[in-house]
């Protein structure tokens, strides 16, 4: 008795699989998608292609001044002969290796968390970060205090001020923020309505005019004999604005946990703080890490506001070196390079952010 | 008795344990530490300002100003007052902002939709155009346009030319400038019959479909008739509208309409900065509409631009307007970031130039914020009467 025997599987039509499958079914799948694919690919390549061969190969990386530079090519020499000021601003020279350390110290804490590292470690790393790294900052970049030399906070500039001006305004609008989330939600009126004041305000307000009255007003407010420095104050406006902004972030948290939590932790007999210290915010800041992640960005990109009132961050820096009569038309490799410098960790961040998402993931969902 | 009483009424807590009287006492304490903060700021503005000679009031608005304005939509010149300049200000931030507003909006939704196309290339270059410029600083792109961009245009006499109408230059963008002649009214009654008739259609035909069944082609009518009657309008009346076309003339263009290149870095910055923000959001707006919805109307026997009009649009809106909103809010108080390019918004004349020149500064920062103020209330009261027209109606 024969049996029936099936013949292998023809494999799928040419057309259908591979690069050629991939292709007709991604790239020109309509006869209009197929007119939009040659257009727009037509449009890219006309326009990568004279940008690569401006800003990598004809470009000059390596040379001695301005001479070495050549006409239609980006001109790299001008970022690395004035790196320097670019990441140190008018920090002295001799004293460098301050900033350094803590910028090494800032990697050591920063890059394991990105690393497959252990969890404890992870732990006590984000714990220094900010506890100890912020005072060794101080103390290292500030200097007046064992034997360092102090370096007025008006020398700070260029990558440094950025990060500590990012760095410092986190630190601060997290808790404050926190803070008044959880006022707006307290069953107090009075420290509610302050809340809610506070938060409305610097959230209706552009950061510009409150970086103005930071450092045109706030002397007029203070007692006479108090003074801040520039960098203090454009400091404390930077916090206030982010933690209103922070706080409404976390407020969204606290009203996306489902009622049954905070009942249940009453039932326990949990008193306020511990009840949102071990129940609510920990659900509630997991629930809005995307959120505070976008807070963080922002603020990271705003810091570059700070030189319209007169700082000297990375964009001032390099602002301020491009009008050099020395150097001819560099502005566009100035721009490129700190919008190169923002991009990277704003990229970061937010891939960051979203692998902390995912790892916190528990799958399960309100 | 006295047992049965303790069981049923537990004891009264200690006063310093007692819910209600805690919160008062902090609410008591907090008022205290408002008032006693505000109290001594406004000692301290006091004192300052005596001890400095700054003199206090609204009596600067009348005085005369003397230093000129760039650009300005009301009539303005170096006479008139600081209350004039006042109102200078709000105009022009009111202007980019409402361009920025509708520009990003179109940008962003084509973004936003392009990143869900299934042509590969289409959603690749959409992806990176997003993730590029959100992760730049907007003043840095407002620097990189100006600066870079149109400053690095040639100057007048070498100006780009567009068909000789149009020039672009160091100065700005000219571009010609319609003049209305005795007649011109026909056209814009032409528009007014074409908008009017296009509604009343568009009434009937919802009522004829519901009625039978059929369908009527309401938006090819009226893509054909609202720039149609104008234009016919336009022959019958002989051509009422001549053109202002701008000439070089000493060492500018005289004539037409110029957007100075503030206006245009400023609002391509603004643009393109708020777009991708607004594409992620509409994204994530048509992508929070199920699957199910989809299939359903397909199911249904809908074509794909329909499913896309009449399914998935009305239900995406309803997660694209309260984010988009806060964009909106975003992009105006981004705006004042044109003090650092020197276009004249209201943060650049009024708290720039103003404030120097007068010194008031209590009053003049005040009277800013108060403006952002009424403007973000203002756009957050539109946005939830549309949010309000959107959402989801729920028996």
């Amino acid at each position: 008795m024969s049996v029936h025997k099936a013949s292998p599987d023809l494999p799928a039509p040419i057309v259908n699989r591979g690069l050629i499958g991939w292709l007709r079914e991604n790239l020109f799948s309509t006869w209009y998608n197929s007119i939009i694919t040659l257009g727009l690919g037509y449009l890219l390549l006309s326009w990568l292609i004279p940008l690569i061969n401006w800003a990598f190969i004809d470009a000059v990386f390596l040379g001695a001044g301005p001479e070495s530079c050549v006409a239609n090519a980006a001109c790299w020499v001008f970022i690395e002969q004035r790196l320097g000021f670019f990441i140190y601003g008018f920090y002295p020279e001799a004293m460098r290796w301050r900033p350094n350390l803590v910028f090494i110290l800032f990697a050591l804490t920063v890059i394991p968390q990105f690393l497959p590292t252990p969890a404890k470690l992870r732990k006590w790393l984000a714990l220094f970060g900010i506890s100890g790294l912020p005072i060794a900052a101080y103390i290292f970049i500030s200097g007046g205090h064992f034997g360092l030399e102090s370096v007025a906070t008006s020398k700070w500039g260029g990558l440094m001020l950025t990060l500590i001006l990012a760095y410092v305004g986190i630190l601060a609008a997290l808790p404050i923020g926190v803070a008044l989330a959880l006022g707006r939600r307290s069953d107090m009126p009075i420290i509610r309505g302050i809340c809610v004041i506070f938060i409305e305000f610097w959230r209706a307000v552009p950061l510009i005019t409150i970086l103005f009255m930071a450092s045109v007003m706030l002397p007029l407010f203070l007692p006479d004999g108090v003074t801040f420095d520039k960098l203090m104050r454009a400091l404390v406006g930077i916090v206030f604005f982010q933690s209103a902004y922070m706080a409404e972030v976390v407020r969204g948290g606290l009203q996306a946990i489902p009622k049954g939590q905070y009942e249940a932790a009453e039932a326990l007999g949990l008193g306020y703080w511990r009840r949102m210290r071990l129940i609510i915010l920990p659900q509630a800041l997991k629930i809005v890490i995307p959120g505070i992640a976008n807070t963080v960005i922002s603020l990271f990109k705003d810091t570059t506001l700070v030189l319209i009132i007169g700082l000297f961050d990375i964009l001032g820096a390099v602002k301020s070196t491009l009008s050099d009569p020395a150097w001819d038309n560099v502005m566009a490799e100035g721009y490129l390079f700190v919008a190169f410098c923002f991009w990277v960790f704003c990229f970061g961040m937010s891939r960051y952010s979203h692998r902390l998402e995912k790892s916190l993931e528990t799958g399960h969902r309100n | 008795m006295a047992d049965a009483d303790n069981l049923i009424r537990p004891a009264r807590p200690k006063p310093w344990n007692d819910p209600r009287i805690r919160a008062a006492a902090f609410q008591v304490l907090a008022v205290a530490v408002v008032a006693w903060i505000g109290y001594s700021l406004f000692q301290n503005t006091i004192n300052n300002m005596a001890s400095r000679g700054i003199s206090t009031g609204f009596g600067f608005l009348n005085e005369s100003a003397g230093f000129g304005i760039i650009m300005s939509l009301v009539e303005y010149n170096e006479t008139m007052t600081y209350g004039r300049t006042f109102v200078v200000g709000i105009a022009n931030t009111l202007l980019v902002s409402g361009l920025g507003i509708i520009f990003a909006t179109l940008v962003g939704f084509i973004v936003g939709i392009a990143r869900l196309s299934s042509n590969w290339l289409v959603a690749k270059v959409s992806l990176a155009y997003i993730e590029i410029f959100r992760n730049i600083p907007l003043l840095l792109q407002i620097f990189f346009w100006y600066f870079a961009v149109l400053g690095a245009l040639p100057g007048p006499r070498q100006a780009v030319n567009i068909a000789d109408a149009a020039f672009m230059s160091n100065r700005g963008i000219v571009i010609p400038k319609p003049v209305f002649e005795p007649g011109a009214w026909m056209m814009v009654a032409a528009l007014g019959v074409a908008l009017i008739g296009t509604f009343f259609t568009a009434r009937w035909a919802r009522r004829r479909q519901a009625a039978t069944g059929q369908i009527f082609p309401v938006l090819p009518i009226a893509l054909v008739a609202i720039p149609g009657l104008p234009v016919l309008a336009y022959f019958i009346a002989g051509g009422p509208v001549g053109w202002d076309i701008p000439a070089l003339g000493g060492f500018n263009f005289q004539g037409g309409i110029t957007a100075i290149p503030e206006l245009g870095a400023l609002l391509l910055a603004l643009t393109l900065y708020t777009a991708t923000f607004i594409a992620e959001i509409v994204r994530s707006g048509i992508v929070s509409v199920s699957e199910g919805q989809t299939e359903a109307a397909e199911a249904l026997g809908l074509p794909a631009r329909r499913i896309l009009r009449l399914v998935v649009i009305p239900q995406a809106l309803r997660v694209i307007v309260p984010p988009l909103t806060s964009q909106y809010l975003n992009l105006t108080k981004n705006s004042s970031l044109a003090v650092a390019i020197g276009y004249p918004d209201l943060v650049n004349v009024f708290m720039g130039t103003t404030l120097n020149q007068t010194g008031q500064a209590v009053e003049i920062v005040a009277m800013t914020m108060a403006v952002y103020l009424v403007i973000s209330l203002a756009i957050s009261l539109l946005m939830n009467i549309y949010n309000r027209a959107v959402a989801l109606e729920e028996r």
